[in-house]
Formats: C-alpha cells, sequence, structure tokens
C-alpha cells in the first residue's frame, strides 16, 4: 500500500482498524466491543488454559480430518470430471447445487446419520470445503493444453501416470486455488459443526463466552482463529505463486 | 536435372522397391458432416523424410495424428512395419507445434519424459537424454526450464523428446511454425543432416512451400474439398551442394513454382 508516495509496511490497513477498535472499546459504545488491548490481555491469559488448549486439538483434529478429506476425495474427482465427459454430465448439477446450498440446514440431517461424535464433525468440514475444490480442479483440467494431453498418449502413458505425471501437475495453480478457499470455507464448517453437533473445541468455547457474555474471551478465541485461517491461507497462497510461472504458459 | 535416361530409369526402379516404413491404406475421415479425409493412400519410404504439404484444410495434421494412433480413422488402414496400427506405439514419436513440454519440468526430465513413461530407469534414462540434449545443441540447459527457453530452444527439447524414445517412424506437425524465420532455417539444416545421420523415418506437416522442397526427399501434395493426394514429387535434388546451396539451386526453384502453381487455386 502507498500512501502519499511512501511505502506503508504490509498490513497497516489493519493497524488503521485495530486504532479504530481500540477508540471503539475505550468510549464504551457497546459492551459487544470491549477495547482491543483488553482483548489480547484476555488472550494472553486464555491462550495457555487446558481448556484452551482442550478446544484448540479438539478442533485441529476435526478440521485437519475435514481438510484430508476434502482434498483426497476432492482433487480425484474433480480431475476426473474434467477427464471424463459422462462422469462430469452425471456430478456437476449436484456438485453446482452443494456448492451454493445452505449446508448448515443440512447439519441435524448429518447428526441424525452419523451421530454426535468427531465423525459428524468431521464430515461437516469435508462438505464445507470439497465442493469448491472439485469445481476449481475441473476447471483446471478442463483447460490443460490439448496437445499436452496428446504427448502423454503418444508416448504411451498410462491413465495412471497421465493422471499423476500430467494432469495433476498442469492443473495444480486451479487445484491450489480451490484448496485455498476450499480450506477457508472448512473453517466455517469446523465451528458450524462444534456448534451444532456435540457442543466441543472452539465451537464450545464460543457458545460458552457468548452466553455468558464474555465479550473479550469471545473476540480473543475469533481472533485465534482468524490468524490460524489467516496463516493457513498466506501459506496456499504462497504455494499457488510458486508454481504461477507455468500458469500462464501450458 | 541433369540426369542420364538409364541413371533416372535405375532411380525409378529403386523407388518401386523401396522399403516402405508406414503406409496409409484408404484412410477416410469424417468430423460430423464434413469429410476430413476421403479414401486416403500414401506411402512413406523407409530412411526417408516425407512432407506432407497442402493449404490449411487440406487434412494434413488429421493424417499425421491418424498415423500416430492418436485419431482413429472411419475407415482403411495404416500399416507401420509391416503392422496395423491400433493406438500410439513405441515404434512412432511425434513433436507438437507448440512444443508440448511439461512447463513444471526441466529439459532434462522433458527429454527423458518418453522414456521415463516407458518404465526405463532413472539413471539410463537421463543418459540416454543427456545424449541427444547434447545432439540437437542444448548442452548446458539440462535444469532450465520450459520458460527460460526461447521458442526455437523449447522446439529443440521437444525434438530431442522424440528422438531419445529411438521410434524408428518421427512424426512432425509443423514443428518450426511457431518459430522465428532465422532460427526455422538452422532447424532445416539440421533436420537435413539428422535425416542423413539416424535411419529414421521421417513424416513432416508443412505449410511452408520452401521448406518442403528444401528438406524432402518426397513431398505429398494434398488438397481439400474433398481432401486427396493431388501428386507425389519426388524433388530430387543434389545435396552434396551444400546445404547453403540447395536454395539456389535450379531444381529446388523450378519444384518450388511447380507447386505453387498447383496450389494458389486453393488460397483464397
Amino acid at each position: 500500500m502507498w500512501f502519499k508516495g511512501y511505502k506503508l509496511p504490509n498490513m497497516s490497513s489493519l493497524l488503521i482498524w485495530g486504532l479504530l477498535w481500540e477508540i471503539t472499546g475505550q468510549l464504551e459504545l457497546t459492551f459487544f466491543v470491549p477495547p482491543l488491548s483488553e482483548v489480547f490481555v484476555t488472550l494472553f491469559n486464555i491462550i495457555g488454559t487446558p481448556a484452551f488448549t482442550k478446544a484448540l486439538y479438539e478442533t485441529a483434529v476435526a478440521f485437519l480430518g475435514g481438510v484430508f478429506f476434502a482434498i483426497v476425495i476432492g482433487i480425484p474427482i474433480g480431475i476426473f470430471m474434467g477427464r471424463n465427459r459422462l462422469l462430469d454430465e452425471l456430478l456437476l448439477p449436484w456438485v453446482n447445487i452443494f456448492v451454493s446450498a445452505p449446508l448448515t440446514a443440512l447439519v441435524p440431517v448429518l447428526m441424525v446419520l452419523f451421530g454426535f461424535g468427531l465423525k459428524s464433525i468431521i464430515i461437516t468440514t469435508t462438505l464445507f470445503g470439497i465442493w469448491i475444490i472439485i469445481l476449481n480442479t475441473r476447471a483446471g483440467v478442463r483447460q490443460i493444453n490439448r496437445s499436452l494431453i496428446e504427448m502423454s498418449t503418444s508416448f504411451g502413458a498410462s491413465p495412471m501416470d497421465a493422471f499423476t505425471k500430467v494432469y495433476f501437475w498442469a492443473a495444480l495453480p486451479e487445484i491450489l486455488g480451490g484448496v485455498r478457499i476450499g480450506v477457508i470455507r472448512a473453517v466455517k464448517g469446523v465451528i458450524i459443526g462444534q456448534l451444532l453437533i456435540s457442543i466441543v473445541g472452539f465451537g464450545a468455547l464460543f457458545e460458552l463466552y457468548a452466553s455468558n457474555f464474555l465479550m473479550s474471551h469471545f473476540w480473543a478465541v475469533l481472533i485465534v482463529l482468524f490468524a490460524l485461517a489467516f496463516t493457513i491461507s498466506e501459506f496456499l497462497g504462497y504455494l499457488e505463486r510458486k508454481v504461477s510461472y507455468y500458469a500462464a504458459s501450458r | 536435372m541433369v540426369m542420364s535416361q538409364t541413371e533416372s530409369a535405375f532411380a525409378d526402379a529403386q523407388s518401386l522397391e523401396q522399403d516402405i516404413a508406414v503406409s496409409v491404406q484408404g484412410v477416410s475421415k469424417n468430423y460430423g458432416a464434413v469429410e476430413a479425409l476421403k479414401n486416403m493412400s500414401l506411402d512413406f519410404p523407409r530412411g526417408q523424410l516425407t512432407s506432407l504439404l497442402g493449404p490449411s484444410g487440406c487434412g494434413k495434421t488429421t493424417l499425421l495424428k491418424i498415423i500416430a494412433g492418436l485419431l482413429k480413422s472411419d475407415t482403411g488402414k495404416i500399416i507401420v512395419n509391416g503392422k496395423p496400427v491400433t493406438g500410439p506405439g513405441p515404434n512412432r514419436a511425434f513433436v507438437f507445434q507448440d512444443f508440448a513440454l511439461l512447463p513444471w519440468a526441466s529439459v532434462m526430465r522433458n527429454v527423458a519424459f518418453g522414456l521415463e513413461l516407458r518404465g526405463v530407469a532413472k539413471s539410463e534414462r537421463e543418459d540416454k537424454a543427456a545424449k541427444y540434449i547434447n545432439d540437437v545443441g542444448l548442452a548446458g540447459f539440462e535444469g532450465a526450464y520450459p520458460h527460460e527457453l526461447s521458442g526455437g530452444m523449447r522446439q529443440r527439447v521437444g525434438l530431442a523428446r522424440a528422438l531419445s524414445v529411438d521410434a524408428n517412424v518421427l512424426l512432425l506437425d509443423e514443428p518450426f511454425s511457431a518459430v522465428d524465420e532465422q532460427t526455422r532455417r538452422k532447424f532445416q539444416e539440421d533436420l537435413l543432416a539428422l535425416v542423413a545421420n539416424e535411419n529414421k523415418t521421417f513424416i513432416f506437416v508443412t505449410h511452408s512451400i520452401e521448406e518442403a522442397v528444401y528438406c524432402s526427399d518426397q513431398i505429398a501434395l494434398l488438397l481439400p474439398r474433398p481432401s486427396r493426394v493431388h501428386e507425389i514429387i519426388r524433388p530430387n535434388i543434389n545435396r552434396a551442394i551444400g546445404v547453403e546451396s540447395i536454395r539456389r539451386a535450379p531444381e529446388y526453384l523450378d519444384i518450388v513454382d511447380q507447386i505453387w502453381a498447383s496450389l494458389r487455386a486453393y488460397v483464397e
């Protein structure tokens, strides 16, 4: 960001908003917004407590499990759909429905089918993330240069080789873009799952703090969650930039 | 052509008995209502370079891809080394107009990729690839990536990849059309050396009359609507006069004119 010819450090907009938050909090306009400084003090107080580490652990397990399945199921389905017209026609309507469906409304159904435990939370997380991964992978595979496909065919690539050595890599920039958005959606999925299915992890903390009007605690957990999601998203963005050199020349 | 009668008769007899590497027999191909190829028959002598030359839309690339096994013909068959073609096979290697390199792989891996797909062990395939990288004049660029190379160098990678699988038929689909004119001339000279040194059959699609006459032992002139072989021309230019002098040879100029006379009616 530039201001009057000076290059401002990265994320300086965050500083401005943080300052605004602090001022609003100090003015005590609403109990909902405690000063940012107070939120950070609370954050450092709770971050080492057993309740917090337990919640972090539970959330991390459900989140990583959900993201894992979203990726290992989503990418192959996307590749198959991009390469096979019949499969594409069969599955695309469903993918399009689910990518825009209010998945939260489906969570009670999942509870009936898979119970109230970790399994349902992981499935919820997967369902939030997987559709956009499928769609992006499909789009990536569909735009692979025709001659690259002919090349692998003409040199006798087995279907497995073609998938793992050509299609996957050729679609990687789009796949990573899809995974990045899918992971962000999965963060939403894991919290909704923990709130609705069984009150565990960060979902339980949100529930506890919000119902007791512990707003600075509430915001502290939210900031931790933001920071985690932001870090993962930035890391995937970094991977995306690493492969962007060939995105233009496929 | 300065040739005594007995000599030319001898050459004709020889060409009749010639070993045929690839034979196209009655091949037709339709795209919906469009006839891309109609009952086409054509022989490609072993160890020689045959050009498929014609205006755009005459089905030359379609024919090449059918020979490669990338497309299925509707009728007719392709015989390579005495066996009918059912799909891509190790006896044919393809060089692509747009190079078709893996952008995420180094020159070394790209050149060795054909061997990698055939399950050749890494050290063995890299030894072989290194030899052909050297042969096409890219020594020192083994670790470079395609986006770091010029168009001409990229096509050298594509050529080295096709050579390294040691197929005895090389299929080249307008390989120099995405390359600038100067590089192209150098390529054509190198191609002549390649035909002379490697005992391979080259099938070469081009839309450049000069290129076809310069490089070819045999030119199949294809005409469109419906696609057919109009004429087989054997330039018989004496290459001993040197690659630099071919473009000044009277035979060269005559054949270029003759082909243009056949084609001009089909070029809008």
